[in-house]
């Protein structure tokens, strides 16, 4: 009888842990952009723009630092690296600094994807969608190397400008930021 | 296991951020490389396979990443339209499968069958391929033609003019690339661009 008690509470032990690191693996699997799909976000404010409304925001005639990030929310890298931009905006904001997140998600998830990424992550840098099938014309536009691949990151102050088809660590971006800063 | 997993592909990732600013590849006029990948059927292919071909469409392409997706159909109908008349498409997926677990083998053998891909899906094992062919990002086509020095690149980009709508294509790239090749008329649009999903090396 002790026995049967006890393999039994050894049976339900391991069920529970084994379902408990199901759950583990489960969660694991989920990044940020789940969708709840018992929340409306499409109230989320969000301006959409064509390369030619983006235009304005890719260049400057003030003295600030801008750092714009093409990204999107199915792309696992731009996810990654999204914390460490808006890192630099808050740490270099008084710096004269400004993050500019530019979403390429599509146009048919906004509402179901980046939207409520934008509000469950609180993301503080400003988020603007580029919605543009030319991208023939203004990938080159934005830069002659991007070959159209993301995450992709501009830096510009009226002086000079510089492009990274690259993903960033923390460092590697705060380093680049400091050459616009001297 | 899974941490050594994790720490190898933020390994992968940082070391590939690193070299990305080293640009090589092809440009329009040169001769790709062959290779020798593993279908989902397990055979190898390679371009020497095919003696009847005068050229080939070859298609970076995966599983996961949304572009790709949205270009699935139309990948479908450039192999309809175009094996019959010599250029059938090659599909390779190039990202490393430690970092993307979601294109692996299992995962194309399923994707393929589910979308009944007419043509090779292959494995960049090791990632060899896609570095040697310049392409940075999925999904990219490389228009090649059969000649005596061997497969000219003829057009280097993307399939069309709108990922979001194939309804509302107004250029449809490759198909007027491979149009020029076969009638010997010069490629108007040799090159173009399109946002895609970074390849996973």
């Amino acid at each position: 009888m002790d026995f049967y008690f006890y393999s039994m509470r050894t049976l339900c032990l391991l069920i529970l842990i084994l379902t408990a690191s199901c759950k583990e693996e489960n969660r694991k699997n989920e990044t940020k952009v789940d969708i709840e799909h018992n929340e409306d976000y499409s109230t989320v404010p969000l301006e959409i723009y064509d390369f030619e409304g983006l235009k304005p925001f890719l260049k400057t005639n003030t003295d600030k630092i801008y750092v714009v990030n093409f990204w999107a929310t199915w792309c696992a890298p731009c996810i990654k690296e999204l914390p460490y931009f808006e890192d630099l905006n808050s740490t270099y904001r008084d710096k004269n600094v400004e993050v500019l997140l530019v979403s390429l998600d599509f146009p048919k998830k906004y509402d179901s994807h980046l939207k409520p990424f934008i509000k469950k992550n609180n993301l503080n840098s400003k988020v603007v969608a580029l919605d543009d099938n030319d991208s023939n014309s203004w990938i080159p536009a934005i830069h002659p190397d991007w070959s159209g691949a993301i995450p992709a990151t501009l830096i510009f102050n009226k002086d000079k400008r510089q492009f990274y088809e690259r993903t960033f660590t923390y460092e590697e971006l705060e380093a680049e930021v400091k050459q616009f800063l001297n | 296991m899974k941490n050594i997993k994790g720490i190898i592909a933020v390994v992968a990732i940082v070391m590939l951020s690193g070299f990305a600013t080293m640009k090589s590849g092809y440009k329009i006029g040169d001769i790709a490389t062959d290779f020798k990948l593993e279908n989902i059927d397990g055979k190898m292919v390679s371009l020497s396979d095919y003696k009847d071909a005068k050229g080939f469409i070859v298609i970076f392409t995966c599983n996961t990443c949304p572009y790709s997706v949205a270009y699935e159909d139309r990948i479908i109908a450039l192999d309809k339209k175009y094996a019959s008349k010599g250029y059938p498409v090659i599909a390779i997926m190039p990202n490393n499968t430690e970092v993307q677990p979601r294109d692996n083998m299992e995962a194309m053998k399923e994707r393929a069958k589910r979308k009944g891909f007419t043509f090779p899906y292959l494995k960049d094992e090791g990632q060899k391929i896609s570095p040697q062919y310049g392409a940075t990002k999925t999904p990219e086509v490389y228009v090649l033609q059969k000649t005596n020095k061997g497969n000219e690149v003829k057009y280097i980009g993307a399939i069309d003019d709108n990922y979001q709508d194939a309804t509302a294509v107004e250029s449809k790239y490759v198909e007027n690339a491979v149009d020029a090749l076969l009638s010997g008329q010069p490629i108007k649009e040799s090159q173009t661009r399109a946002i895609g999903c970074s390849i996973k090396l």
